[in-house]
């Protein structure tokens, strides 16, 4: 079964100025006591999201909708993995396929066939499941001989392609999106929404987080509204 | 229903053990990172060979005369020593970018902390692989005694491979925390380089070689050092080695354990 639980997610960003990431400051901090310790406790901390509860299911479309800093981003990483929150749980049932930055990891320097290696490698996926799929990526990216050149000699376009049709190679039970997804020129761009809607329509659960407000009533069941790092509404729509 | 939360420890020790599991992510990640560095030259990853060839070429000879040793036994020492500081040293100054460098995965995805550590572990052994065609071909010219202490090298290699991955997790952390380590380390290990008998032999001390026995770098060079160079083992050099691997990993899991999920609002 494909779900997210989350219970009282509490995330608080750290501000290390020149500061306290000193190891000066923090080791005459220990040996002052005091007044300076009043300085540690002090310490600047943004709450990016403070106790956000929800329950995601199979067939869930949520839609994450708030002001820029309102948290989005955050709570996609949360979900995610990647941070752990200060307190408060988060636990995930399914294959997570985070297309938060679809550029991750890849590198300049090696060919676009060594991107793939390395992102599915990422991804979870090892050589033998890699193959297949490899094929597959040069076809729909359209590089054809560029994919045994360096990265670096891409055009921009072709990059995002590339990196696009990483991201969407393998399907995945959640799905998570910064923005909905949109690369190439005309052509290839039609042909990329068919890809990501297919996956899209694949996956249980989907969670996507964007400012515009159509399209998340277009493509989701549920919205989220964040403001401050705190959950104002959840919404069946 | 829900059950609870595994303890930090634990959960530690699942990265750990997921890290270390990782075997298609480490060793891409490593082997790119090497070959990145020489792409676009002929010979690839084997000018780490020729840098460290052309520098114990124009070393040997004249810290030989220097110090008034043989010139084939000091050079083969300096050739063993030098190739094992590089490995030892490595790992040290690598350790402490290990999660710095780590950034974007670190922020963005769910693979276990460790496989940034095993990436530079890995990249280190790596260069030292390529390094040993150096140590062979000093052994062809001065042949060491053959006989089953040669089995040892392996053995000392690996262990020193292993330390890398406890300092790599807890100068990893403590310099992603703070950021005026690294530069700290990197002096030291320079200092270290000329501490420690690489390019001298403790015997060069005379009544003072205690002293290196004070170093416990000595005994990471020793234990390999040793066996190549036809001495018996030293059962003291053994010792405080698993001992500093013993305590270097408690000590990691410490604060690993402690700190793990806060590494990703460092970083």
């Amino acid at each position: 079964m494909t779900a997210v639980s989350a219970r009282d997610i509490v995330v608080d960003f750290p501000i290390y100025g020149s500061g306290s990431r000193s190891l000066k400051n923090t080791v005459i901090r220990a040996a002052t006591g005091g007044m300076l310790a009043r300085d540690a406790a002090e310490r600047v901390v943004v709450r990016a999201l403070d106790g956000v509860s929800f329950e995601f299911r199979e067939g869930d479309r949520i839609g994450i909708v708030g002001h820029n800093g309102s948290g989005k981003t955050t709570l996609l990483r949360v979900i995610a993995g990647a941070y752990e929150p200060v307190s408060g749980s988060i636990e995930t049932q399914g294959r997570i396929a985070s297309m938060l930055s679809i550029t991750l990891g890849m590198d300049p320097e090696a060919t676009g066939y060594e991107n793939i290696f390395v992102r599915a490698a990422i991804m979870g996926l090892n050589p033998r499941e890699v193959a297949p799929v490899v094929s597959e990526i040069r076809e729909f990216s359209e590089l054809g001989g560029y994919i045994d050149m360096p990265v670096r000699m891409y055009s921009s376009g072709m990059s995002m392609r590339l990196a696009f049709a990483i991201s969407t190679c393998i399907a995945a039970d959640i799905i998570l999106m910064d923005e909905w997804l949109s690369v190439g020129d005309p052509a290839f761009r039609e042909k990329a929404q068919l890809r990501l809607r297919r996956l899209v329509d694949r996956a249980r659960i989907l969670v996507i987080a964007s400012n515009d407000e159509r399209l998340v009533r277009d493509n989701c069941n549920r919205i989220m509204r964040l403001s401050h790092g705190k959950m104002t509404a959840l919404e069946s729509i | 229903m829900r059950s609870a939360p595994p303890s930090r420890f634990r959960l530690a020790l699942k990265d750990l053990k997921d890290g270390i599991g990782s075997i298609y992510v480490w060793p891409t990640l490593g082997w790119l990172e090497i070959k990145q560095r020489y792409r676009r030259s002929m010979l690839g990853p084997f000018w780490l060979t020729i840098s460290t060839g052309l520098m114990l070429a124009f070393m040997g000879p004249l810290y030989g005369k220097m110090f008034g040793q043989p010139v084939a036994g000091y050079f083969s020492y300096l050739a063993i020593s030098f190739v094992v500081w590089i490995l030892v040293s490595g790992l040290i100054i690598d350790s402490c970018t290990a999660f710095i460098q780590a950034e974007g995965y670190i922020k963005q995805t769910k693979l276990p902390l460790t496989v940034h550590v095993m990436r530079t572990v890995w990249k280190n052994f790596l260069i030292f692989a390529h390094n040993v065609v150096i140590v062979v071909l000093v052994l062809v010219f001065v042949q060491p005694r053959i006989d089953w202490h040669l089995l040892l090298v392996p053995l000392a290699v690996l262990t020193i491979v292993v330390n890398g991955i406890w300092s790599g997790i807890l100068l990893g952390l403590i310099c992603a925390r703070f950021r005026d380590i690294p530069p700290i380390v990197s002096s030291l290990v320079q200092v270290a380089f000329f501490l420690t008998p690489v390019f001298w032999t403790p015997s060069m001390l005379g009544r003072h070689q205690w002293a290196a026995d004070l170093n416990p770098l000595f005994h990471f060079m020793e234990i390999v050092r040793r066996p190549l160079m036809g001495q018996d083992p030293s059962l003291l050099s053994w010792g405080v080695v698993l001992a500093i691997t013993v305590s270097g990993f408690a000590l990691m899991l410490v604060l690993f354990q402690r700190f793990r999920a806060r590494i990703a609002y460092w970083v």
